[in-house]
Order: structure tokens, then C-alpha cells, then sequence
């Protein structure tokens, strides 16, 4: 009741006063009088600085949070032993193997199984070629009645080497990057771009 | 006049496009009646800490997954991982108990000083609006990590929940996603904690600053809370410093804990565990504590009724007390009703600690829980390992072997992909073997229908031994 009675005095007063109490009689001093503006603006030269400098402190952390995935190597796939190269002496047709890939994607491992030809050229170099056709991606099988690849999904076919004899393909088949370590044949996995004329890495 | 003429063409031309000369004037030129003083910080505080809190929650977004499968692994990766991340969530974790602290300490002063009188009831049930939305943030950010104490301490929370009366099972359930905690109660709480709850904060946010600054400053005790009589001092340049200093100290003082002392995850949450002691964060020990002196049909009363009380005697209070009297000595009532809850809470906290540290078996279990995060923490990531289930499960059988064999050396994985998921050239054959029994295999194999021929199935010509350890490996896909 009391406390009532109180506000409404303060509404009544308050009409009459809201124009002085704002911007001060009553409220005297520094609003009448501001520091002068040189000080003032200094002050907010040292302010605006220690906030920019203490921002840009805090932000180095959160940059390098944002950042941590460019700082890791791309993720190369190892090297995927395919067994000692004697195993490869004796062949003429290429021979088909599957090797497991292990990618790291942030924090997942992703698993996954590829196939590959290994070949042995007519110079008797051994080569790795990716069973994926550079057409659509489908995978190439190898067919001994007359020693061609062929792609099952639209007639690609290549020599014992690889090469484009006919069909939509663009290029050859792709050989993969490999290497002999203690007897061992090795082969890096990659993929490439499909339906260019070059071939160009993907991952 | 004077100043205008010295502000730079640039400032100028943005002054008549935005009017920010006059925002500026408006922010900065505030009268404090009385003058700048240290006790009025802590609003300024809060907003900075909710700055910090936004930008490091923003952060750790980029990198978390909520979901009960993965959760736990992206949070184990931020703090083992990625650069600075332990660090970053640390800023997060700790940030919210400055929060809370500053806030009692926010509300504290108000009530002290009466700052809630003169035509303040709305920017008072403002702040407490914002109270209970912080609460409800530190609540729903708990279990996010998805660790054994984040999950059974908010197994606990939504059993609280569960027993108010009437709606309680509901209520529980609507919470959980279910009857049961799972990945629906981890999708629930991360909605609340980035989507449902910050929009409410904004929104509050926005209207206490604006109310606040409608309502103007109300001054030391001495004050009138309805006309301000003291002399005044602008805003700006005393009181902006000392806001300023006291973010600069909660910075510093957030940075040095988290770079000295991270923020640690425990094991990943096992349901299962039935040994496991949950603990919730230091902030909710006293209701932790408070709960456990009310069981079975008074429960109500401890959950509800009290703090009820409690919650509608805030909101009334400036309805209530409309009196010019600030200085608290001279308004015992609810100085001293401040006090004891206050008190209370904090005995409650201490209770809780020391009835752990006094029943022998339970410190012995808290103290193997904390070995055990202990090891966690030293133990490096392993990341999770997907692909094929068959890749990750135990190896074929030697006959479904040969039989893979068969089905790379024969191009099946051509179409029908490396392990029968299927390509766009070809169906999967998982689950194929339930369709279809061992003779009817061999049937399509052998002689595929029109309809998989026209799809450029070629008919299986490998001989029959062979064409078993192939269904061999069929029989596999699952």
C-alpha cells in the first residue's frame, strides 16, 4: 500500500523531471563538463589498442584450433606389399590382387579394399596398373582368351599392357607408383580423375 | 562543435549513413549516479564471458559430432588432437563456471544494494530469466562430451526431473528422447545447448541491457533508486576501465587455468557400468546434496515446493518491496533470507565433499574413477575404424576366402562393388543369400535371368567346386 503510494508520487515527479534528471542539474559535474577531449580520446586510443592487442591474442589460439586439419600431411596411403617379385617371375598374364587401404580421415580410419593388376611388360619389367577403368570408374577384368582388359560396363579394352585399344576410354590404364624393397614388390595406391585425357591425381 | 569540425572526413561520412556518433554517445556518456565504482563490473563481466563462451563453442562445433556413436571420439580428438584443442575446451569448460560464479555474484550485489527497486520489477525478472537459461546451459553442455561422469550424471539429472509429480514421467522422457538415455537424449541436449537455449539468452541478453539502460544506473546504497540525486559520472572513461580490468583479469585468469590445469575427458560413457559414482559439476553439488535429504513421498517437497518457494519469492521481490531503503543492514529480512540460502548452498557443497571423503567405499570408488581418467588421458587417440563391418570382424572362413578370391579375380567386384555393397553398375548382394537357398544361387549364377542380363550380367562359367566357395563367400554378406 505504502509502497504504491511511493510510485505514483515518483510517476508524478518523474514527468516533471525526466528532462532535468537526464541530462542533469541534478546529475551536475562531469556531464557539463566532459574531460577535456584530448584526454578522452587518447583514453580510448590506449583502450582500443589493449582490446585489439588482448583479441589478437586470444584469436591465436582459435586460428590454430581452425587451421589443424591444413596442418596435417594429406593423408598418403602407405605402401602395400604385394609379396616377394619371384612371384611375379613366371607370370605372362597379369595377375589380379587385392590390397586394403587404410585412410585417415580426421578421426575416423576408413578401411577399404582395392584391386590391381601386376603386369609383366614384354621387356620383363614388372608394372602395377589399378583395376579402375579411367572411363566411368567401373573395374576392368582381365580376359585370357584373347589377352585383353576389357571394362564390363561399356567395352573398354586395353592391351596385356594397359594400353586403350578401343572403346570410350580416354587414356591407357593407370599405372600406380611402386617399388622393390627387399625382394618385396611394393605399390603406393592412388586414384585418378576418370574421363581425361591425362592422368591426373586424385588422392 | 569543435569536435566535429575535427572528426575526419571518413568518420563523418559514417556518421551520416549510421548515426554512430550518436550510438557512441549513448553507450559511453551513461550517467552513473554517484559515480564509477568496482562493485558494478560484474554485468559487464557476464557479457564478456558469454562472448568468450559463444566464440570457443563456435569452435569446438567445427570438430564435434553429436551422436552417442561418435561423440565421445570427437571430443577425445579436440583434447588429444587437434592444436590448441585441449586448450579451447578448457576456455569452454571453465568459462562456464565463471559464469555461474559471476552471476551469483552479479545477483548478489543487486539484491545487497536493492538495485531492483524504482520501476526495475521487469529488468530484474529479466536477469532472472537469464539465471535459470544459464543454469539450463551448464546442464544441457554436460553431457555433451559424452564421458562415464557427463552420462551418469545426467542419468541422475532426468531422473530428478522424472519425480515431479504428474507430468514427471513425461517430462523425463521428453528430455531423454525416450525412456531410456541414448544418441536421442545427446541429438536433445545439443539442440538445447547451441539452438533453443542461446536463443533465449540473446533474446533476455538484449532485453535486461536495453532495460538497464532505460531504467538507468541505480547507484550506490545511498541512492534514491527512483530520482538519482548524487552527482553523476559518465560511463565512460572510469567505469569502461574498470569493466575492462576485470575482463582483462577473467581472461587471464581463464587462460593461466586452462594452458596449467586442461580440462580432462574420462572413459567413454558405459551403460552398463553399474559401479560407476556420478558426480555433476562443482556448481550443482548443493542441490545434489540437497536432494538426497528428500526421498520417496517428500521427494516433491525438496524438488519442487522448496525451490518454488524459493523461485516465486525472487520474482515478487521487487513487487513486493517497493521501500526507498537500500542499505541492507536496514532490511534484515531480506538480507538475512539472501544470506542463508546462500550459506546454505555452500554447506550443502562442502557436505557433499566431505560425506564423500568420509564413507570409505565411495572415496575409494570416486578415487579409482579418477585413476582411471587419469589413465584415459594418457592413453593416444585412436581414431574410430570404419569400412566394410567384414574388413573390421574377425577373417572369412577359408572356403568363403577362396571364395572372395573368386569374386575379384572374376570382376563380380566390378558391379557389385569390393564386398557386395553394390555400385551404380551393378545391385548389392548383401543379404543375397537369405533370398535366395544355395540351388537357386547356383541357378542365376549359372544362367542369369533376361532381366540381370540386360544389366550386363554374364553367366558365372567357373566350375562347380568353385561356384560353391563363391556362394560360400555369398553366404558371408549379411
Amino acid at each position: 500500500m505504502i509502497g504504491s503510494h511511493v510510485t505514483n508520487v515518483h510517476q508524478t515527479l518523474m514527468i516533471e523531471n525526466s528532462e532535468v534528471s537526464k541530462s542533469g542539474s541534478n546529475t551536475s559535474g562531469s556531464l557539463d563538463h566532459p574531460p577535456p577531449t584530448g584526454r578522452r580520446t587518447f583514453l580510448g586510443w590506449v583502450i582500443g589498442l589493449g582490446t585489439v592487442s588482448v583479441a589478437g591474442l586470444l584469436s591465436i589460439p582459435l586460428v590454430r584450433f581452425a587451421l589443424d586439419p591444413l596442418t596435417r600431411a594429406a593423408t598418403s596411403t602407405g605402401w602395400s606389399d604385394l609379396g616377394p617379385t619371384s612371384d611375379f617371375s613366371e607370370t605372362t598374364a597379369p595377375q589380379k590382387r587385392t590390397i586394403s587401404i587404410t585412410q585417415t580421415d580426421g578421426w575416423r580410419t576408413v578401411l577399404s579394399e582395392k584391386s590391381i593388376y601386376v603386369v609383366k611388360k614384354a621387356s620383363g619389367e614388372l608394372t602395377v596398373l589399378t583395376a579402375i577403368c579411367p572411363h566411368l570408374g567401373c573395374s576392368v577384368k582381365y580376359n585370357e582368351s584373347n589377352n585383353q582388359f576389357k571394362c564390363p560396363c561399356h567395352n573398354g579394352a586395353f592391351t596385356t599392357e594397359g594400353k586403350l585399344v578401343s572403346g570410350p576410354p580416354p587414356r591407357d590404364m593407370d599405372n600406380l607408383e611402386m617399388r622393390i624393397q627387399d625382394g618385396h614388390l611394393q605399390v603406393r595406391y592412388q586414384t585418378f580423375r576418370q574421363l581425361v585425357k591425362s592422368k591426373e591425381v586424385l588422392a | 562543435m569543435k569536435q566535429n569540425a575535427k572528426q575526419s572526413g571518413f568518420m563523418s561520412w559514417l556518421d551520416k549513413r549510421t548515426g554512430i556518433e550518436g550510438l557512441k554517445h549513448e553507450a559511453l556518456n551513461e550517467p552513473i549516479p554517484g559515480g564509477a565504482r568496482w562493485a558494478y563490473v560484474f554485468g559487464s563481466g557476464l557479457l564478456y564471458i558469454l562472448l568468450s563462451q559463444i566464440v570457443t563453442g563456435v569452435f569446438l562445433a567445427m570438430y564435434y559430432v553429436a551422436s552417442a556413436d561418435h561423440a565421445h571420439t570427437t571430443i577425445e580428438y579436440i583434447t588429444k588432437q587437434v592444436t590448441a584443442g585441449g586448450f579451447i575446451r578448457s576456455l569452454h569448460s571453465y568459462g562456464s563456471s565463471a559464469m555461474v560464479v559471476t552471476l551469483v555474484v552479479h545477483l548478489g550485489q543487486t539484491y545487497f544494494f536493492g538495485s531492483y527497486k524504482g520501476r526495475r520489477e521487469i529488468l530484474w525478472i529479466s536477469g532472472l530469466m537469464l539465471f535459470a537459461l544459464v543454469i539450463g546451459m551448464a546442464f544441457t553442455g554436460y553431457l555433451l562430451p559424452w564421458d562415464e561422469k557427463a552420462y551418469f550424471a545426467t542419468a541422475v539429472g532426468t531422473n530428478i526431473a522424472g519425480e515431479v509429480p504428474i507430468i514427471g514421467d513425461w517430462l523425463k522422457a521428453l528430455m531423454r528422447g525416450g525412456t531410456e538415455m541414448g544418441t536421442l537424449t545427446l541429438s536433445r541436449f545439443f539442440v538445447a545447448h547451441v539452438f533453443l537455449i542461446p536463443a533465449g539468452i540473446f533474446a533476455f541478453v538484449g532485453a535486461h541491457v536495453y532495460l538497464f539502460r532505460k531504467a538507468g544506473s541505480a547507484g550506490p546504497i545511498s541512492e534514491d533508486p527512483y530520482e538519482p540525486k548524487q552527482k553523476s559520472e559518465q560511463f565512460y572513461p572510469k567505469q569502461v576501465i574498470m569493466d575492462i580490468v576485470f575482463a582483462t583479469i577473467l581472461v587471464g585468469a581463464l587462460g593461466l587455468l586452462s594452458y596449467l590445469s586442461p580440462v580432462e575427458l574420462g572413459p567413454k560413457a558405459n551403460p552398463a557400468d553399474t559401479q560407476f559414482l556420478p558426480r555433476p559439476e562443482w556448481y550443482y553439488l548443493p542441490i545434489f546434496q540437497w536432494l538426497k535429504y528428500w526421498s520417496g513421498a517428500y521427494a516433491i517437497v525438496g524438488i519442487v515446493v522448496i525451490p518454488g518457494i524459493v523461485a516465486g519469492f525472487l520474482v515478487a521481490l521487487p513487487f513486493m518491496d517497493k521501500s526507498l531503503e537500500r542499505r541492507p543492514w536496514k532490511r534484515p529480512i531480506a538480507s538475512f533470507s539472501f544470506a542463508t540460502i546462500l550459506c546454505g548452498l555452500i554447506f550443502l557443497g562442502w557436505q557433499s565433499g566431505h560425506e564423500d571423503g568420509a564413507d570409505a567405499a565411495v572415496a575409494k570408488q570416486l578415487a579409482k574413477q579418477a585413476t582411471e581418467t587419469e589413465a584415459f588421458m594418457k592413453t593416444p587417440f585412436k581414431s574410430e575404424t570404419m569400412g566394410p563391418a567384414m574388413l573390421i570382424a574377425a577373417p572369412l572362413s577359408p572356403e568363403a576366402a577362396k571364395g572372395k578370391k573368386l569374386f575379384t579375380d572374376n570382376s563380380c567386384d566390378g558391379c557389385h562393388g569390393d564386398n557386395g555393397q553394390g555400385t551404380e553398375n551393378g545391385p548389392k548382394l548383401i543379404g543375397v543369400s537369405v533370398k535366395f537357398d544355395h540351388d537357386e544361387l547356383v541357378k542365376v549364377l549359372r544362367n542369369p535371368t533376361q532381366k540381370m542380363r540386360d544389366g550386363n550380367m554374364d553367366p558365372v562359367e567357373i566350375p562347380d567346386d568353385d561356384l560353391a566357395l563363391l556362394i560360400a563367400f555369398l553366404n558371408t554378406l549379411k
